[in-house]
């Protein structure tokens, strides 16, 4: 890990909110310049989604004298997973918490990252094995700070909440908090109409009591889902979509905290 | 009490779930507690947010209105949505004789719930525990909770396939569940996550009822125009593909998540609703797969 200079985890307390897509945008935009080495840690062993998401689906991982090779999307860019470990799209990790600590360890200390810019890790929803793991593994480095995802609703915030907790307790920084599917607009009559209501005012209501930064939303644009499916960049592919502009500036505020942060160590 | 890796659990937390385990322990119920419900439905999906407690509080509703007596039990002890869906987050839960009573949601008791929300002290308080204390307490909750006699009783869980659904399996299997729903999200990605689940279902003998596909459509109530947000068709192509029942699309409905949000009766309020059709003809199915011949 010493060949790393920026951490960013990416948490939720609620499962299905965007961490993974959001990972893998985060990803693609800093690795959209080409000075920078972008690593892309996945850590959700029973859902890993992020092999398909990068379209890396059906590689496979190659043992080298170094220790394990990240999957490469481009030359700046790799990538690792669980999902690169098995066989067949049916195979389950049924495994209890010793087993996919042990795993997580490996991925910190066998892959062969390299020097690199920005790790990412995507993680499962939770507060829980996966998450107490990669605090204490990743702990004695530095971690430049959590980005949390969430939705409007308060069903998730309430789940968000416990895992900003968990940020506290476990001496995390906060970058800060990312509301997806934010509003979505008919592509026929141009209304917006809110899926996911903020009935309780929000992220940026709860990011104001929390005393936690707010950075941004990003709205409902079905194309995301379709690009995830696809294993294209979104970012790339639909440059016009207000998602896009949005997806942009979260991800330059993330450079600038990092960014901030390093010339503050120094 | 603290917790591997250093991170201490809290204090006030841990001071309850020690006090709620030794308790528990006191309790020798010579019958068990599980003896009088007559089927057990797991709800289940190894993807996270496609609508697991949702359809599972829906499911129980929908049960209700056909005049059955439902129980949920709510194993997703990092994320327990279901208390707020049906307004009774301020609860508190009480012991009795055969052990913890389950928390009625409506005057009539034909819904109790028991869920770990309602032992927290405050709602924002996250629960940071490795697998084998979860395992204990999902054990516990299997065996422990004072239910009665149920028609049904619900078990929705958190996404995955790790320690609370290899425990609950495992706790489980002694009562004969039903089998299990599991729910998906059309897109591809969420199905892939499902494929895992109907694996875990195989490897540990649960019987799977069916495949619902939620989200599964968006229509627009300012011109009516449906718009597939999430992709369609996923969930239908892995239920034919893996050779198991199709139970069938629930649409996106604000109205639903709004009932949901403020804990009230989505069934009762809008029968009218693009997701009642789908949610009642799915209850129904569960209802005829518990007929004489099927059980």
């Amino acid at each position: 890990m010493k060949g790393v200079k920026h951490k960013i985890l990416v948490l939720s307390g609620k499962g299905g909110v965007g961490k993974s897509t959001f990972s893998a945008q985060l990803a693609h935009g800093l690795a959209a310049d080409d000075t920078k080495q972008v690593a892309l840690l996945d850590i959700d062993i029973c859902g890993p989604s992020i092999p398909k998401m990068m379209g890396l689906e059906g590689e496979q991982v190659h043992q080298s004298g170094s220790g394990w090779s990240p999957v490469y999307v481009e030359e700046n860019l790799g990538v690792m997973s669980v999902g690169f470990l098995l066989s067949s799209p049916d195979d389950a990790v049924i495994w209890r918490g010793p087993k996919k600590n042990g795993l997580i360890k490996q991925f910190l200390r066998d892959v062969d990252w390299g020097e690199v810019d920005y790790l990412i890790v995507d993680t499962p929803p939770g507060t829980s094995d996966e998450h107490l793991s990669i605090m204490q593994y990743l702990g004695a480095t530095h971690i430049d700070g959590a980005v949390i995802i969430t939705t409007p609703q308060e069903v998730a915030l309430q789940d968000v909440r416990k895992e900003i907790n968990f940020c506290h307790k476990v001496k995390l920084p906060i970058i800060g908090v990312v509301e997806n599917m934010s509003g979505f607009i008919c592509p026929k009559c141009k209304n917006e109409s809110e899926i996911f209501p903020p009935t309780t005012g929000g992220a940026e209501t709860m990011c104001k009591n929390l005393n936690v930064s707010f950075l941004g939303k990003v709205p409902l644009d079905p194309q995301i889902g379709k690009s995830c499916d696809n294993g294209q960049s979104f970012l790339s592919e639909i440059p016009e979509s207000p998602a896009t502009s949005s997806y942009k500036n979260i991800i330059q505020r993330i450079q600038d905290y990092c960014g901030l942060h390093q010339s503050q160590e120094k | 009490m603290r917790q591997n890796g250093g991170v201490p659990a809290t204090d006030s937390f841990g001071r309850i779930c020690l006090q709620f385990l030794l308790t528990l322990g006191l309790f020798s119920s010579e019958k068990s507690n599980l003896a009088g419900v007559r089927h057990i439905l797991l709800v289940l999906s190894g993807k996270g947010g496609v609508g697991k407690s949702t359809i599972s509080t829906e499911l129980a509703l929908a049960l209700r209105h056909a005049g059955k007596k439902v129980g949920i039990l709510d194993v997703d002890l990092c994320g327990p949505s279901i208390p707020r869906m049906l307004k009774v987050q301020d609860k508190d839960v009480h012991q009795c004789d055969s052990g913890w009573v389950p928390v009625f949601v409506d005057q009539d008791k034909s819904i109790s719930l028991m869920s770990i929300g309602f032992l927290l002290e405050k709602p924002d308080d996250a629960v940071v525990w490795r697998g084998p204390k979860k395992n204990a307490l999902i054990k516990q909750f299997i065996s422990d909770v004072a239910w009665g006699g149920l028609d049904f009783l619900i078990v929705d869980t958190p996404p995955g396939t790790s320690d609370e659904h290899i425990s609950t399996v495992e706790s489980l299997r002694p009562y004969q569940p039903l089998g299990a729903v599991l729910v998906t999200t059309p897109q591809a990605v969420s199905v892939g996550d499902v494929r895992r689940e109907l694996t875990f279902c195989k490897k540990t003998g649960l019987r799977v009822i069916g495949i619902i596909e939620n989200m599964s459509g968006f229509v627009c109530p300012h011109c009516s125009e449906c718009t597939n947000i999430f992709s369609k068709g996923g969930g239908e192509e892995l239920a034919k593909h893996a050779g198991v029942p199709f139970l069938g699309c629930v649409p996106l409905d604000p109205q639903l998540t709004q009932s949901l949000e403020e804990g009230r009766d989505f069934i009762q309020e809008f029968p009218k609703s693009s997701a009642f059709p789908a949610l009642a003809n799915i209850a129904q199915q569960i209802l005829d797969g518990t007929s004489p011949q099927s059980s």
